[in-house]
Formats: structure tokens, sequence, C-alpha cells
């Protein structure tokens, strides 16, 4: 058999989402925002929400991602992007409505915000990338970098009487009564990948549903940041990230009524 | 038509809303009003004051310094307004606790016996509405019906049986001006 | 009515989408009266108690991008927390209503009346050049017909719209007639009036983004010529203020809001003593009305300002008359507010002499 005979439309097992823009990323290779970029664009594609769906950017590596996503979007003041999405979904309570945030703008400067809006049971979802390092700005610490990893603001490693500890935020959000989802995933495997599609997808149907706030933590690398090969960095999260912030979900009000 | 009031005493004596009846009542009438409460050059000194005016033009000013009828309700207040009463004006004054009467001579002094009125109408909260009584007896610048219909206004429905109780307290405080 | 509850009452009877705000004294009767009139059961306004003044003005910058009629209401503090959402939705060119009912400063400062912020209202106290429109009260009735004006304008020109009140007319009484009750616009209408607002691509339209972002420097620099033109339009067409008895005065009063008003009362002592006395209120604080106040000033001997503020709308008087006239200064501070006599006295001891 010959390739052409192969590439057909009816042999095709996988194919990019059509919301995925034809242009090129920003970001260095190996960094996990691509990968959860696709997610967020197939998911939206697969719940037939493209019309409906509003995506609230933050100030960080992901400030471009509605250069990426094909929907409307919003561009938020540096930490501001789950007030933003308050304020749209009780505008419109018949949309999508979700943030793409990173942990400085998550758990940094937006963690007022982000509380009050998980508390507050908002019915939006929220994306949190957490890589442990500012990427954007040039690899400052991040409220996640752990105790001992060197930053271009603790260049001798983190320490906790000089920098505070890192800051596991999900976990304080899943006490929260409004928090009706909260789940800690990565995308460094296939099986990762898969398993954090799922997170996103029932996160997007809370908020349609109006079912309160969820939280999908991506551990991510930035092997930029953290000076390592895409591969290294990958294992270097494994080693490292997952004692801190271990995968899985933290709190899925659903499951327990099943 | 134009009336520049100020009604001061101690916080909970109804003075706020004294002056917000008299203004509502001015509305009734459909004057201009102004009602501003402890605001202006005196609004230190620990006493509750509110400025209202009634008039039949636009009102410039809302914050004064004299005016054409004070009424005041303790020492303080008495102390700090008796000079700012406008020559030829009214001043109305609750004799209760006053141990410094007012001496000027060009202008009008009512001495009330509000306070004791209020006992006597087994009452203490009418006592704004006795004052009130009072001084338009001195001064005729809204009806008493406009008061009542201002009183609706202000009131809550579910307080509108306390209207008869207040027309009696007006009744009493125009009874205590000697013609 | 007081003013802020007319505030409250004139936003619902507008039409309003949403009130996104934090209690400050000496406004926090707008929230109250939202939250007592229960507009949500009526029209379907959102009105929500945030988590601070920041969160405030972004809800407010994210209903704005949306198309929809959102403001917020706030004091002094709190307006300068708000400065970098103000920076931002004028550089995203989204429509709103933000007011503030300003008391003494500077820092925590008092919670009584001042008109201290006028420069950081009227020149941009965020960063970047930018200028929202500044409506400037003077009467209950005005904070209520404001509401209507701002939104108007703003959704006119794509900018911010502001009502700078102070804590007197907050707090203070006055008859106030209230506009008809308008339904909130549909989504369609929206959709038409809007074509820019994200709210989804329905019809899967080109995406709509807000983003004040732009790193090329050309194209941010065409960014800021658009702003500015539409400033200069809005200087051309939007100058508001009143002129009282300015035909026939020898000196002349410049005022805004409830300085004005207390600026009047002046003027009518000042009559009574036979000095002849005009006043020129501004309306639109930005845009200045500085061709009015250079032809009401031509043939008089002198120019008063009273304000709540250390010197401030003085500096924009002294430009529209190019200096060829005396500017006397007149203020209270820190939350006090001056009685008519004292205007009448600065007016004599600077300027009559």
């Amino acid at each position: 058999m010959e390739n052409n005979d192969i590439i057909k439309v009816e042999n095709r097992v996988y194919k990019k989402p059509e919301l995925l823009k034809e242009v090129h990323m920003h970001y260095c290779p190996g960094c996990s925002h691509g990968v959860v970029h696709k997610l967020v664009a197939e998911v939206i594609e697969e719940l037939g929400l493209a019309e409906k769906a509003i995506g609230v950017s933050p100030v960080g590596c992901a400030v471009f991602a509605y250069n990426y996503i094909d929907i409307d979007w919003l561009e938020a003041a540096h930490g501001r992007a789950t007030a933003m999405a308050t304020a749209v979904k009780r505008l419109m309570p018949d949309k999508l409505v979700f943030t793409y945030q990173g942990d400085g703008d998550f758990a940094a400067i937006g963690t007022c915000e982000s509380i009050h809006s998980c508390n507050r049971g908002e019915s939006i979802a929220i994306i949190f990338i957490n890589n442990a390092i500012y990427g954007m700005t040039g690899g400052q610490m991040a409220p996640t970098t752990l105790l001992g990893q060197k930053t271009a603001t603790c260049p001798y490693g983190r320490r906790a009487d000089l920098n505070g500890y890192p800051l596991s935020i999900t976990p304080l959000l899943a006490q929260l009564d409004g928090t009706r989802y909260v789940t800690r995933q990565s995308v460094h495997t296939a099986a990762n990948v898969r398993k954090t599609k799922a997170a996103i997808k029932k996160a997007f149907m809370n908020s349609m549903e109006g079912k309160g706030t969820s939280v999908v933590e991506v551990v991510s690398t930035c092997n930029t940041g953290w000076k390592l090969s895409p591969e290294k960095a990958n294992q270097w999260m494994v080693d490292n990230m997952f004692e801190k912030y271990p995968l899985g979900d933290l709190k899925d009000v659903d499951a327990k009524k099943e | 038509m134009k009336a520049e009031i100020v009604i001061a005493g101690f916080g909970g004596q109804g003075v706020i809303s004294m002056g917000k009846i008299l203004a509502y009542s001015g509305l009734m009438e459909d004057k201009e009003v102004t009602w501003l409460p402890s605001y202006g050059p005196e609004q230190r000194g620990g006493t509750a004051n509110v400025t209202v005016i009634l008039s039949d033009e636009r009102i410039s000013s809302p914050v004064l310094n004299s005016y054409d009828i004070v009424v005041v309700l303790n020492q303080q207040s008495l102390d700090k307004f008796e000079s700012k009463v406008k020559p030829g004006g009214v001043l109305i004054y609750d004799s209760y606790g006053i141990h410094k009467p007012p001496t000027r001579t060009d202008i009008n002094v009512h001495r009330i016996e509000a306070t004791e009125a209020s006992i006597e109408l087994k009452n203490s909260k009418t006592f704004n509405m006795i004052v009130l009584g009072a001084m338009l007896k001195v001064n005729p610048i809204v009806t008493i019906e406009s008061v009542l219909k201002g009183l609706k206004k202000t009131l809550p429905e579910r307080h509108w049986h306390l209207i008869p109780m207040n027309e009696e307290a007006l009744k009493k405080g125009m009874s205590l001006i000697k013609e | 009515m007081k003013g802020n509850e007319a505030l409250a009452v004139a936003a619902i009877r507008y039409g309003a989408d949403g009130y996104f705000g934090y209690p400050i004294t000496p406004q926090s009767e707008v929230l109250e009266k939202l939250e007592e009139e229960m507009p949500w059961e009526t029209t379907g306004m959102v009105v929500l108690q945030a988590e601070s003044e920041v969160a405030s003005i972004n809800m407010v910058y994210a209903g704005a991008s949306c198309g929809k009629a959102v403001f917020t209401s706030t004091s002094s503090p709190g307006f300068s927390l708000m400065q970098e959402g103000m920076s931002y939705m004028c550089a995203s060119e989204v429509p709103a209503l933000v007011i503030n009912v300003m008391r003494g400063g500077p820092g925590l400062g008092t919670i009584h009346p001042s008109q201290a912020d006028y420069f950081q209202a009227c020149k941009g106290g965020g960063h970047g050049d930018y200028h929202p429109i500044v409506l400037a009260p003077a009467s209950v009735q005005e904070m209520a017909d404001f509401v209507a004006l701002g939104w108007d304008l703003a959704f006119k020109y794509r900018c911010v719209s502001m009502i700078l009140a102070d804590g007197l007319i907050g707090q203070m009484m006055e008859k106030v007639v209230l506009p008809e009750q308008r339904p909130r616009r549909t989504e369609e209408e929206i959709r038409k009036q809007c074509p820019w607002a994200v709210n989804g691509r329905k019809g899967m339209r080109p995406a709509n983004i807000i983003t004040s972002l732009e790193l090329d420097d050309d194209k941010m620099e065409e960014n800021n010529h658009r702003f500015q033109a539409t400033y200069r339009e809005i200087e051309k067409n939007e100058v508001r203020c009143e002129l009282v008895n300015t035909e026939n005065c020898d000196y002349l009063m410049v005022a805004f809001g409830s300085m004005a008003r207390i600026a009047m009362k002046a003027m009518e002592l000042a009559a009574e003593e036979g000095i002849k006395v005009g006043l020129v209120r501004p309306i639109t604080l930005w845009p200045f009305p500085t061709k009015e106040i250079k032809e009401a000033a031509k043939n008089v001997k002198g120019i008063l300002v009273p304000e709540m503020a250390a010197g401030q709308l003085i500096e924009d008087v002294k430009l529209a008359v190019e200096c060829k006239v005396p500017v006397a200064h007149f203020d209270r501070l820190g939350g006090n507010v001056p009685a008519p006599e004292e205007i009448l006295n600065a007016l004599k001891n600077e300027l009559i002499k």
C-alpha cells in the first residue's frame, strides 16, 4: 500500500482542532502550554461550544492565548482574570466562561480574586498552569517555586526563612463551599494528557450547567526557566514537583453523589 | 417664599429625621428642598444637626452659616447656633437642660418645654414631632396636612399606624407656643 | 432622595446590566439601595458586592468588554485602587461608567466632602495617556441625570465616563425627577450596537478580542493616535458648563459640584452688597470649558476659584485665561466645607481689596 492510499479522511485517527489557529505559537519547545491550549480547543469543539465560549487570558506566558484559540477573549490585568470571568458569567449565564492563568497570576498577585471567585461559587472554569517559575519575565521565583529551587530572584535556591514556603493553593480552594470540582493533573505523558482533557471537559460542563467553580491545576514544566532540556524537565517535574503537588482529584462534589 | 432652617441637638433626639420629615413636607407642597445632615462649617462639636431649606425658587447653597429659623435641643447647640440666627429670625429651644439661656434681643426667641410634653404624651419618641409642631406654629412654612403626607412618605407602610400619634404630638407642640 | 440613592435608582431605570462595587463611606448607599431594590428580580440587572475595589473595577472592565452597561461607585481611596483598571479600560476602548464620591484625603483621610481628586480624575490617574469624560453634578437631580448621560457618551465614543461627585452631593437630599424605566438591551441589540463586544462567536463570526496589550511599538503608537483622535472629538462636541450672571459682572468665579452651589449663595450675598459676580460652573471637567471661561473672563477684573482642593481646578482656569486676568484661589481642605460667607470674604480680600 502506498502512503497516499493511507492518507484519506476516513483513515484519520487524529486531527488538529479547527479552533487552534494556523499561527506559530510563541511558547518554547517543550513547554506544557501548547498541549493544554490544544486540549482547551479540542474540548470546546467536542462540546460544540465555539459560539458560546469566552476565555480570559492572564498576564504571563499565556497572555497571548487569544492569538491561538479562535474564540472570543478578554485579556485581564495581572491577577484579575477570575474577577473578569465572574462578571462575564453573571452577565451572560448561558456562556462557557473560563480563565487560563499561570502560578504568578493565579496564586500570587491574583490570590484575593482567585479565592473569592471560588468562594462565591462562580460558575467558571479555571485552568491553572503551575510550573513553579515566572516564565515570561525571565525565570523569577513563583509562589509555587519549591524549596531549594533556583530562580533569577532566588539564585541560591528558595529558602523558607528568606522567601517563605511554596504555596499549594488548590487544596485550599477545595475546602471552599463554592468549588464544585478541584483537580490536579499534568501533561507529560499521553495518559496524563488524556486525564487532563477529561478534567477540562468536566470543568467546562460544570460552567455550562451553572454548578459552581471548577479548578484544573496542570503541574507543568518550564524547561527554559528551569534551564533543562524538555525531556529532563519532565523528569525533574516527576521527581520534584509531584511530591509537593501530587496529582489527582482534590474535590469532586458530583463524584461523591454517584 | 424661602426658609433656611437648621435643627441641632444630640444624636438620638430625632434631629435628622425631623429634618427629613420637614423636607418631605416641603416636597408635598411642590417646593424646592435641600436636606443636608451634619456637614458644613459646624460639623464638629459632637452634636447632630441638619440644614433644611424650603423655597419656591431654585436653591443655591445647601450649606449655610446664617438661618431664618434655628431649632436647638441642647446647650451646645444653643451656644453654637444662637449667633447664626439672622436678625429678625427665629430661635426655638427646648428648655430641658438649658442653664445658659439665649441673650440676643434682635431675634424672636421661643422657649418650649418639649421634653416635658413628650413625657406627658408618655412617648419620648414623639419629642421631635412636638418640636416640629411648635416650629410650624411660629412659622407655618408648611401645613400640618403636608407634614402628615410627608410622614407617610418617609415611614414604611408597617409604621403608618403611628401617624395619628404623631399628629397628636404635632398639635401638642403647637399648643406650647403662647400667642 | 439622597444623591447616592439617585445614582442607584437612575441606573436601574437606565436599563443597566450590572453593578460591581465595594462599600466605602460616603457612597455606600449606592450598593445598599441597589440591594434593597433587587433589580435582578425586575430588570435582570446583576448587583454584586465584590471583594475589593480592585476586583470591582476589573468586573466592570469585563462587563464593558461584553458591551454591557455596567458601572461601579467608590470614594477617593477606592478610586486610587481603581486607577489600573481605568487605564486598561481606556486602552481597550470599552464604554463604562465609574463614580467617585470624593472624600478628604490624602491617605485614608476623612469621610467628609472634598474635591481633591480633580487631577486624578481629569488628567488620567493611572498610567499612560488617557482621559475619561468627567461629569460633575451639583445637585441630586444631576446625580440622576448624569448616569444616563455618562453611559450615552461612553457608548457613543467607546470611552469611560466618570461622575465626580463629593460626599456633600452624595449625602444631600433634594427633589429629583427620575427617568422612565427603560428595558435592558437584548443580546441581539448589544450585538448590533457593539459589534466589537466579547459575547461569543454567534454564527461563527470572527472572534472578538478585547486587550490593551500591543507589543509592536508602531501599532501601539497608532492605537494612541486613535485614542487621541477620539479625545479631540470629545473636546469638540461634549463640553458642558453652566453660566450664571456672566454677561454683566465685574468678577468671576469658577467652581464645580457642591462648591458651585455654595459659590452661588456667595454671589447672592455679594449682590446684596452691590458687588457684581458671575459664575462659570464646569459640568464636564474633562473636556474642560476652556473657551467658555476665556469668553466669560473677557471683561472681568479678577477670577476667584473656590475649591475643596489645594489648587487643582485653578490650573485649568489659569490656562483658559492664559494668565491675562488675575486668578485667585480659595480652599477648604481635608473634608471641610466652607460657608458662603467665607467665599465672599475671599473674593473681597483677594481681588477687591
